[in-house]
């Protein structure tokens, strides 16, 4: 069985439907009859993608190539057209002492706040995730029903789960802190939005909430694709179902589980509608993307604000190339 | 013998009390949204875990706002103005990208899945610009134009998938009768795609629902705000005040909807999410 491994797993890899890079064979008609219907087709072809190129160029290419202007520039919100080149100035300055994002003590705050959220975050969704398709790959009475309740997070609008979280977390009449005094687990209620050592806690457990639902989906998919033959021949060799999970059916459900992973943390990365109605500007859960938007909005300097979004799509640019080399060549080896 | 079958008694319960654990954990903060917005105000801060009153005062509060109203109208147009778009130029390109070969095809889709790992604030400040450009800054365009960063690329991924798993045989036939490709797009493919689009048009309906960034960014007046944005704005008489019944029952007005499309379309919903992968 341990060679067979391998092989199942390249199979499902190649098979599996969450794969990212998955839609890169175009079905054709077998023989393209002809170049001159063949030209005609390439033709159709780009004319047909010219509206989603001009679109996507207007919202995202060009504005990407703007943003990183401004963050050369001394722009503000109420002068964009007035902007001036001041070089790296918004990045890093030497003027009687180092002055600039990279020598802001709150940006790199936000950086490290960002970087655990994510990782705390991402790391309970997935594990909870592999334990809510567990439950759901089981056949058992009502499982339609538990499904629909577990996409429920999943569908409640961020802003709207953030408020009724916020409103469970109340310090003084909240749920939570009443069912915990009830429990008798804490003597006192907790401000959980409030109090700097445990609101990120609270942010956390409300992205956990949210996303394990998709997490769980996708790993669903994968366990519903294996196959079943090497589940018999453990059960009649007699190995603990403990085991066969860990040797058999995690290595199966990896790719699916990675595919979810990296779309969980570029989202964790990015991180913002959450934390701003939870705890707003807060410090102690301050991300990169509040960062950035409080520069750009509330303090209206668009050139350092774009600085910091820069910064931002760097990281996250890293991490997809990073992926994305990652997948290929996962893909590449599969086939 | 005996032994065995207590192990198993056990096992049972033990699982089903994870599944009970599970769905609680996911539902109880609605259900609890429900509870608390059921509420009249003079009860609303002593816990309870059970409907005991049937009041509605906190809807009817929320519901005689002019401006709540006005929000659920722009989402609404919004939400199905991006759809229509989407569901355009993503068919259109998923022709395109799944059924012809042609030089330059791997790098759109790379293109393409690079758009949708944008962070949205990096587009924000040149966006913003483009927006006051063209004259859309605290309007509804604004934010759909805005909102097709992200619901276009998943839209074009997940179409693309589907298209491809069509047999070449439908435009073959399509191709000998000599049918251009928009007569083939609309007239053959169209129709056997309409699960897929469904299925992209509720994803995108759903993301542009529950947009926060641009909404909150690009809008300016009470009037022209979508609702995620009225309800984080909701305010009472001071910081520490906030009205939470009203909070509640507007919650629970634009989330319903989202749940009774979630549970009837949940197949679709999965089968869409597992094609294409999109964000959460």
């Amino acid at each position: 069985m341990a060679t067979r491994q391998p092989t199942l797993a390249q199979t499902s890899a190649a098979q599996n439907p969450g794969g990212a890079v998955d839609a890169t064979q175009p079905a054709r008609p077998r023989r393209e009859r002809g170049t001159r219907v063949r030209r005609r087709r390439v033709r159709a072809a780009w004319l047909f993608l010219t509206p989603m190129l001009i679109g996507l160029a207007l919202v995202a290419g060009w504005p990407l190539a703007r943003t990183f202007w401004f963050s050369v520039t001394d722009a503000s919100l109420s002068s964009l057209e007035g902007a001036n080149f001041i070089g790296l100035e918004n990045y890093l300055v030497h003027d009687n002492g180092w002055y600039g994002i990279l020598a802001d003590p709150l940006w790199w705050q936000s950086v490290w706040n960002t970087l655990y959220f994510a990782l705390v975050s991402v790391s309970l969704e997935a594990v909870l995730g592999v334990i809510v398709a567990l439950v759901l790959n089981a056949h058992f009475r009502g499982r339609t029903l538990v499904r629909a309740a577990m996409l429920i997070p999943w569908a409640i609008p961020t802003v709207v789960s953030a408020k009724i979280w916020a409103w469970m977390l109340n310090d003084q009449f909240g749920i939570i802190n009443h069912l915990l005094m009830t429990l008798g687990l804490i003597d006192a209620p907790r401000s959980w939005t409030a109090d700097a050592s445990l609101s990120m806690w609270a942010v956390i457990m409300v992205d956990v909430w949210k996303a394990t639902p998709f997490v769980a989906l996708l790993v669903l998919a994968a366990l519903q694709m294996l196959p079943s033959d090497c589940y018999e021949a453990a059960k009649v060799d007699g190995i603990h179902p403990v085991r066969v999970f860990f040797r058999v059916t995690l290595p199966l459900i990896t790719p699916a589980l990675l595919v979810a992973v990296i779309f969980r943390a570029l989202d964790a990365l990015r991180v913002f509608d959450v934390i701003y109605v939870l705890t707003s500007n807060a410090a102690s859960t301050m991300t990169m993307s509040i960062y950035a938007r409080q520069q750009l909005v509330e303090f209206q300097d668009v050139g350092y604000g774009s600085a910091a979004s820069t910064l931002l799509f760097m990281i996250i640019a890293l991490v997809t190339v990073v992926y994305l080399y990652l997948g290929r060549r996962q893909l590449g080896g599969g086939s | 013998m005996t032994l065995r079958r207590l192990k198993s008694i056990a096992l049972t319960i033990g699982f089903w009390l994870l599944v009970g654990v599970l769905v609680l954990y996911a539902i109880f903060p609605f259900y609890y949204a429900i509870v608390t917005s059921l509420k009249p105000s003079s009860q609303l801060f002593e816990v309870s875990y059970w409907v005991d009153s049937l009041d509605f005062s906190n809807y009817v509060t929320v519901l005689s706002q002019p401006t709540f109203l006005a929000a659920i109208r722009n989402s609404v147009i919004v939400a199905l103005s991006v759809v229509l778009i989407a569901l355009l130029l993503g068919l259109t390109a998923a022709w395109a990208l799944g059924r012809v070969r042609f030089r330059g095809r791997t790098t759109v889709m790379m293109i393409v899945l690079g758009v949708s790992m944008f962070p949205q604030v990096a587009v924000l400040s040149g966006l913003f610009e483009v927006i006051r450009t063209l004259d859309l800054y605290n309007s509804p365009g604004g934010l759909i134009l805005s909102y097709t960063i992200f619901t276009l690329p998943f839209t074009v991924w997940i179409l693309t998938t589907f298209m491809r798993q069509l047999p070449d045989e439908l435009e073959e036939a399509a191709i000998v009768d000599g049918a251009s490709p928009w007569v083939t797009l609309t007239k053959v493919f169209m129709p056997l795609l309409w699960p897929a689009m469904a299925t992209t048009g509720l994803l995108a309906f759903i993301a542009a629902w529950n947009e926060f960034l641009f909404a909150l960014t690009f809008t300016l007046t009470d009037s022209q705000r979508t609702v995620p944005v009225a309800i984080a704005l909701i305010s009472g008489g001071s910081q520490y005040e906030l009205p939470w019944g009203p909070i509640m029952a507007a919650s629970v007005i634009v989330t319903v909807p989202l749940v009774v499309l979630v549970v009837i379309f949940q197949r679709r919903i999965v089968s869409g999410l597992t094609a294409g992968a999109v964000k959460g």
